[in-house]
């Protein structure tokens, strides 16, 4: 139905009069000085955001933009020139500007788009985006999330819920001659509790979404469950002892604890790292780098997830890339630059956060397998350590491989027992390092709930991750309590 | 569809087809920027990016209720969609009885030119960029031959214009420039690469620091780092380098929000008067200093971007509050309203810096006995709620008053109230490298958590 009403390869033509016949003169004027590649990534956003606090919906926006980027690539240079006005005229301007790294040799290639097809996937055919919902219908949601917030436990004394909804319309023109479009829908609610008890007061979050329609939120196991794992976390916080420092056995929880692969293994293994030979696993493919019981796929081809596309921003369809499979590491994640540079595949890993950025490789959905260990098995064969099983942001410094992420909920393991809550702790360690040291895995592999945001040089994407229980032998926490040590 | 110019009769022509569709008050933010940055990797150009935007954001007022939006699509149609979405927002949304624009008197009456726009921008060309890069790249290179790697030299520069203007006939604008150079060498011994970075940024072409500046002080930090190791974990001193101690501001700021407080989301909550810091702190917040990054004639409601001292020798003076977030806790505006365009504001500091101390930093170095000199933060961990601290960390070992050898992967963990009550000793070298800026400090005791 909605594929009727706008198809993203009529969308611009109709809406900005920019017909096949001058994006095909578009993109031979950017080839002029016989450069490698040309690409137009056309873009038509709307994001519309409602939030709740202190009982009240009181901000609701909505935002439009539009805009065009214009990239050439000749060798390993890039010229990229972006406009928000889009007019032939403008185009053609950004089509000279990006060519400005070309050779200054004049060439004649003429362009013809639309031969080539790409198969795209179809992985979230929402019929009605949540942009285009009625309002209404939003601030109801957000109002019973407060009331049941509340409900749940006296001490909760603030709540903090919103909504946020995006709808990206996108177009791929390439020398090559694809045209490829895509209508990508994503939505998230977020609910943030404070408890407070004698002065002490704590902070509980949780959320979800994906590639989904509204009506995704308003089933009880989402809104109500977010609702009340927030509630939860903040209560239990009221509780948490100063975290432990030095170095023990860390058990991670299924899910979202999958930050992990994200920081210490997905970003390394990105292919402009790597080509340019600064990432800590570069020329490593072959190696073994993690124990025989870890297997770690990027998938962007999972239905309604969050870090799902049908085709990547460079009109590459995604894949399922194994990137470490019994602890040896297979490969990369690519866009077509550094793909074509190290004469490999491009991976459908080409992203960028809208049309003013340079696409690069990024992650979609980064996640080990399961294993086939029980969790509670896991637990008990640990005699000192900690269980995490929430975390917050994470980061890592690719070069020398050192990474981190921060618990939002964790306890100490106590003779096989979970027993008392800990504050948050930061976790730092070494990726070629640290999923040697994996010494059970899982067999409950969970992928989290949605609602991940990568940040890479500046660009900003919605990402997944995922990951059974797992056991790590002897990782450093950083808590404030050396004593325990 | 015919783009229209940003101008403040468009401005004010948008609220008063608003008014005409029952809004009952108003705001505009309008701006256009001009913006271009190269990066050249090993000797060659890598990227060449340029661009032009121009965006509207509008928020209405139905009474108590308000909503905003914004456009890139600056023409008549889209303006009228703009003012219709924007209305059946409000409409949606609940009363707030502490909503709403400034009162009149309160905006800015004298708007004072504070030096932002060196009006260079145009004249440094690409060709410019790309040599000026490359030089900031070369002098990284060939400081050392263990500088065997490079994540490159970028150079950026922008313009931009920024309007303002509001129902109660207020109206502004100010233009500003900014230029950014950095450069990422890679530094590897015994197989092992470490990386760092060096930037210069400013409102002034004319103020950068030399390109062969910036490389040797990007290469020279990437080398200091060869061999790191970690430590055992201890309670020790522990000496912030400038970027670092900046780094404890931005959360301070956070932490000083008026939204952060009213919502109860902030260890500082109530502590207005009190002593929060050690008495060597001083604080201050100034949007007016000429030629400076976070200066600005008017902040994002109109209202005058005044010095304030936030911590007067260890008392908490004042917040960072807007109108909304003032009126909430009974307070004025500080007049730190930050606004991305199509958002209700929110605060933010201007050039919010602490005071240079009485130290030369080898001074403080040499009062250490065994400590860590922190030149390197990393991850998310810190909650302002509770004040919780714990972060991933590199630097240099300190031992007998000395640098030693490089230390990584260990975290440092406290708690902010007592990270600024144990701010030991003050740094001389206050230098405004961005919009918020400290020198050196030396802070007692912190947990290093490492082996």
């Amino acid at each position: 139905m909605a594929q009727e009403i706008i198809k993203a390869e009529n969308f611009f033509d109709r809406r900005f009069g920019v017909t096949g016949r001058d994006v095909e003169k578009l993109l031979s004027q950017a080839l002029e000085r016989k450069a490698d590649y040309a690409d137009l990534y056309f873009e038509y956003r709307v994001n519309e955001g409602v939030s709740l606090e202190e009982g009240l919906v009181k901000h609701g926006s909505r935002s439009t933009s539009n805009g065009v980027g214009v990239r050439v690539l000749s060798e390993a240079k890039t010229g990229y020139a972006y406009t928000d006005d889009i007019t032939i005229d403008n185009l053609a301007l950004a089509a000279r500007t990006a060519q400005a790294i070309a050779q200054n040799r004049s060439a004649d290639t003429p362009v013809r788009v639309g031969r080539e097809t790409v198969q795209a996937h179809d992985l979230y055919p929402v019929k009605a985006p949540a942009t285009d919902v009625a309002l209404e219908k939003k601030t109801a949601l957000l109002y019973e999330i407060d009331r049941l917030a509340r409900s749940l436990d006296p001490r909760v004394k603030n709540v903090f819920v919103s909504f946020a909804s995006e709808e990206k319309i996108v177009l791929v023109a390439s020398s090559k001659g694809w045209l490829a479009g895509d209508i990508q829908p994503l939505a998230r609610l977020n609910v943030t509790c404070i408890a407070e008890e004698r002065g002490n007061r704590q902070l509980g979050t949780y959320g979800g979404g994906g590639r989904v329609e509204f009506d995704f939120f308003l089933d009880k196991n989402n809104y109500e469950r977010f609702t009340r794992e927030a509630v939860r976390q903040a209560i239990l916080n009221l509780e948490a002892e100063d975290a432990p420092a030095g170095t023990m056995d860390v058990v991670l929880g299924p899910g979202w604890p999958g930050i992990l692969l994200h920081e210490a293994i997905g970003h390394g293994l990105e292919g402009d790292f790597n080509r340019k030979k600064v990432s800590a696993f570069s020329e490593r493919i072959g190696q073994k780098v993690a124990s025989e019981l870890c297997t770690v796929v990027d998938d962007g081809t999972l239905p309604s997830r969050r870090g799902s596309l049908n085709l990547d921003d460079e009109g590459t369809p995604t894949q399922r890339t194994v990137l470490i499979e019994k602890g040896v590491l297979r490969g990369y994640l690519q866009d077509r630059l550094n793909a074509g540079l190290m004469k490999m595949a491009p991976t459908g890993n080409g992203r960028r956060e809208s049309y003013a950025h340079i696409p690069m490789p990024r992650m979609t959905n980064t996640f080990m397998l399961a294993g086939e260990s029980a969790p509670e098995d896991i637990l008990r064969s640990v005699k000192k350590g900690l269980y995490a099983v929430s975390f917050g942001g994470g980061q890592v410094d690719i070069t020398n491989g050192k990474f981190v992420f921060s618990a939002s909920e964790a306890y100490l393991i106590e003779d096989g027992k979970v027993t008392r809550p800990v504050k948050g702790a930061t976790l730092i360690g070494n990726g070629p390092d640290v999923l040697t040291r994996v010494s059970m895995v899982g067999h409950d592999l969970k992928l989290d709930e949605g609602v991940g945001t990568c940040g890479k040089d500046g660009q900003s994407v919605p990402v997944g991750v995922g990951l059974p229980t797992i056991r790590i032998d002897g990782i450093t926490v950083g808590g404030t309590a050396a004593e325990n040590k | 569809m015919e783009r229209l110019e940003l101008s403040a009769e468009l401005a004010h022509d948008i609220l008063k087809q608003a008014k005409q569709k029952g809004a009952t008050a108003g705001d505009v933010m309008m701006a256009e920027s001009d913006s271009a940055f190269v990066a050249v990797r090993l000797g060659e150009v890598d990227k060449i990016s340029q661009a032009q935007e121009k965006r509207l954001g509008l928020r209405l007022f139905f009474g108590a209720s308000s909503a905003s939006a914004s456009t890139s699509d600056i023409s008549t149609a889209a303006i009228e969609r703009l003012v219709d979405d924007t209305c059946a927002l409000a409409r949606a949304t609940a009363k707030d009885e502490f909503s709403g624009l400034p009162a009149p008197e309160a905006l800015a009456k004298e708007l004072p030119d504070l030096d932002l726009d060196d009006g260079k921008v145009h004249s440094v060309s690409v060709d410019d960029k790309i040599r000026l890069a490359l030089a900031a790249e070369k002098a990284a290179l060939e400081l050392d031959p263990r500088i065997t790697n490079s994540e490159g030299g970028e150079f950026s520069a922008g313009a931009a214009r920024v309007l303002y203007a509001n129902s109660h006939g207020f109206s502004g604008e100010y233009r500003g420039t900014s230029y950014g150079m950095s450069v990422a060498p890679v530094a590897s011994s015994n197989g092992s690469m470490q990386r760092d970075y060096w930037y210069s940024s400013q409102r002034k072409f004319a103020r950068l620091e030399a390109p062969e500046a910036v490389g040797r002080r990007a290469a020279e930090r990437a080398l200091r780092r060869l061999g790191a190791r970690k430590v055992k974990t201890c309670e020790c001193p522990v000496v912030f380098d400038p970027e670092i101690s900046a780094n404890l501001l931005r959360h301070l700021a956070s932490a000083l929000s008026g939204y952060a407080l009213y919502k109860g989301a902030s260890f500082l909550v109530g502590k207005l008067g009190e002593k929060i810091a050690s008495e060597n702190v001083t604080i201050v917040d100034d949007g007016t200093i000429p030629g400076a990054l976070g200066s600005k004639p008017f902040d994002g409601e109109g209202l005058p971007t005044a010095k304030k001292t936030i911590i007067d020798r260890g008392v908490l003076r004042s917040y960072l509050l807007d109108t909304y977030s003032g009126r909430k806790l009974k307070m004025p505006s500080t007049g730190n309203a930050s606004r991305g365009i199509g958002d209700s504001p929110g605060v933010g500091p201007l050039n919010f810096y602490l005071a240079a101390g009485p130290h030369a930093p080898e001074q403080i170095l040499t009062s250490v006995d065994a400590g860590f000199y922190v030149t390197e933060l990393m991850g998310f961990g810190v909650n302002l709620v509770t004040g919780d601290y714990s972060r991933g960390a590199a630097g240099i070992w300190i031992d007998k008053g000395k640098l030693t050898y490089p230390v990584e992967e260990v975290t440092i963990a406290g708690n902010l109230k007592e990270m600024l009550g144990n701010i030991e000793m003050v740094g001389s070298d206050l230098e405004f490298r961005g919009r918020i800026a400290a020198p050196t400090l030396k802070l007692s005791r912190m947990t290093v958590a490492g082996n």
